[in-house]
């Protein structure tokens, strides 16, 4: 089953399985994950949703699109080149199968 | 003058949408550590309204996106009454009455009761089959009625009806559009940008009529079967979605008697004519530093950026506060065309373009007297960003030939002026 492990600034984590596809942030409301905001609806239009993808699963992404590649320059948190994303714009279930991220310390 | 909270403060928020949501989140976050209460009368935990008419094709139901995660209110220590309206509401004694017969005192109260469709009020607006989209419930009930519909007809080309057109279009629904003025969206985008939306929908098969507005819907045995446009013309209807705006929740403040303007009017700091009550939201009609009146504004950031001004303000009061003045950002998504709003265009605006429609990304530079004062990008996010920090510089050393331009970086720009 797919699956996401978010791991918060404090250290705790939680493992959320999946019984169809889904992105990061939709998953995180829906599940009680704390820490992502998702204030415009996963439109990529509002940067709060941003996640730090753990190493083992950089080089399985989506390429990033010109509106995630915008938005990002507007996170709170700091911004990382190679780690950051927009948990709205990555699904998880459909060519990746599982991964790890890091919720940033703020979203606003 | 805004005094700050005292910790033995009640805190009363009605409406538990996008911005009274945030009210709770922003007072917490601010620090303030007495008692809050929401109210709402939806009886859902709260939901994001945007998907709602953005994501009908595709899923096989609604699953609603949550404001926050579940657990939400407990740890902010708020006792949500959700499925209770506010029936009265009394200034003098601080206190409100609920549906389920309970009563209320506070200290201090935020209306963010925000808005419901506007009524049609036209023969057969009651039929079956004839559908609004403001709520979940809403949006449960149009989903399962457009997997079993064929013709779908939308009576409004404003954000909502062409989001739900692309969406009953991609699901290979034959969609007609009635429209009463000559242009889509007319009342939020400038000529050239929705003349563009409309070549696009157009495009796409969808029947987009201009200039015909509704003169009634007919049906059999209760259920509609037909769209009659103000023309005459009869098109034929298995549903309808009447998408032609909304009216704020100002009921309870009325009753109340406090001043109401369009909405429920408010002061640059978001207070009513009640020195206790305030308002937020879609429902709300505060002075607009951008369009230098009195405006209502419905959006998300709008609703939130509110919230958290008004959160702020409450826990740490203000001295020489200059008032809420926010620059108000708006999207919409319909189908393949992204429209993305910076600022406020008014009519007399001179409207220039930077790039080309023809390659389907482009912006309109909306100038007022002399200076740029909205911009509406049509899939060209990066214009979009830049404008929403060139707007809350001075802009009026900025010319229109250098703005326009495409090859000007407007981030770079937006940094030289701030
Ligand atoms: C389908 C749809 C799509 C949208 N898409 C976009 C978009 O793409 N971008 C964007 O920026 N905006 C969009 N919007 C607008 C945006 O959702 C609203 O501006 C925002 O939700 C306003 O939040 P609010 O809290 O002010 O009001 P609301 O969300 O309307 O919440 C007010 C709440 O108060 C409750 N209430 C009212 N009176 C009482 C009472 N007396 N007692 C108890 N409860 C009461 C109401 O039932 C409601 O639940 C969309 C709206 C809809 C409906
Ligand atoms: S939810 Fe807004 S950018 Fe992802």
């Amino acid at each position: 089953m797919p699956r996401i492990t978010y791991h918060q600034p404090q250290g705790s984590q939680q493992t959320i399985e999946l019984d169809e596809p889904a992105p990061l942030m939709q998953t995180a409301l829906r599940n009680g994950v704390p820490g992502i905001v998702g204030e415009c609806g996963g439109q990529a239009m509002c940067a709060t949703c941003h996640v730090y993808v753990r190493e083992d699963y950089l080089d399985q992404l989506p390429e990033k699109s010109e509106d995630e590649e915008e938005m990002l320059e507007e996170v709170a948190s700091p911004f990382d080149e190679r780690r950051s994303r927009l948990g709205c714009q990555i699904t998880i279930g459909e060519d990746l199968e599982e991964i790890e991220v890091d919720v940033p310390e703020s979203q606003v | 003058m805004t005094q700050p909270l005292q910790p033995h403060e009640h805190v009363v928020i009605i409406g538990t949408g996008q911005a009274g949501v945030q009210m709770v989140d922003s007072l917490r976050q601010n620090g303030f550590t007495g008692p809050i209460t929401v109210v709402g009368d939806e009886p859902h935990t709260p939901y994001q309204r945007p998907p709602l008419s953005k994501e009908l094709a595709g899923s096989s139901s609604i699953v609603p996106l949550p404001l926050r995660p579940e657990g939400f209110f407990d740890q902010a220590e708020t006792q949500a009454l959700l499925g209770v309206e506010v029936t009265d509401l009394d200034p003098q004694a601080k206190e409100l009455k609920l549906s389920d017969g309970g009563r209320l005192s506070y200290n201090r109260l935020v209306l963010a009761t925000g808005a419901r469709n506007r009524d049609l009020p036209i023969e057969g607006a009651d039929l079956q089959g004839v559908h609004g989209l403001r709520t979940l419930d809403d949006a449960e009930n149009l989903h399962t009625a457009l997997s079993e519909a064929w013709r779908v007809v939308i009576v409004g080309a404003g954000f909502i009806g062409l989001e739900v057109a692309a969406c009953a279009n991609k699901l290979g629904k034959e969609v007609t559009v009635l429209e009463f003025a000559d242009r889509p969206m007319a009342r939020a985008l400038t000529s050239s940008a929705s003349h563009y939306v409309a070549a696009a929908h157009t495009e796409t098969g969808i029947n987009l009529k201009l200039g015909e507005g509704i003169a009634s819907l007919q049906g059999q045995h209760g259920k509609v079967t037909t769209a009659v446009g103000s023309s005459g013309e009869q098109y034929p209807a298995d549903l309808v979605l009447i998408g032609v705006g909304v009216v704020p929740n100002t009921e309870l403040a009325e009753n109340a008697g406090l001043k109401i303007s369009n909405g429920i009017a408010v002061d640059t700091q978001l207070c009513t004519s009640d020195p206790h009550i305030y308002a937020v939201g879609d429902c709300t009609t505060f002075p607009n530093h951008f369009t230098g009146g009195p405006t209502r504004l419905e959006s998300v950031q709008n609703a939130t950026d509110q919230a958290r001004y008004l959160g702020a303000l409450l826990v740490q009061g203000n001295d020489d506060d200059a008032g809420y003045r926010e620059l108000p950002w708006f999207w919409s998504n319909q189908g393949g065309v992204r429209i993305q709003i910076a600022g406020i265009s008014a009519p007399g605006d001179e409207a220039v373009l930077r790039g080309d429609p023809e390659t389907g990304k482009f912006s309109v530079l909306c100038f007022r007297d002399g200076a740029l004062a909205a911009v509406e990008s049509i899939n060209a996010p990066k214009d979009h960003m830049a404008a929403r920090k060139l707007l809350v510089g001075d802009t009026s050393s900025l010319s229109r030939e250098e703005l326009s331009d495409p090859e000007t970086d407007l981030r770079k720009l937006a940094k030289s002026i701030r």
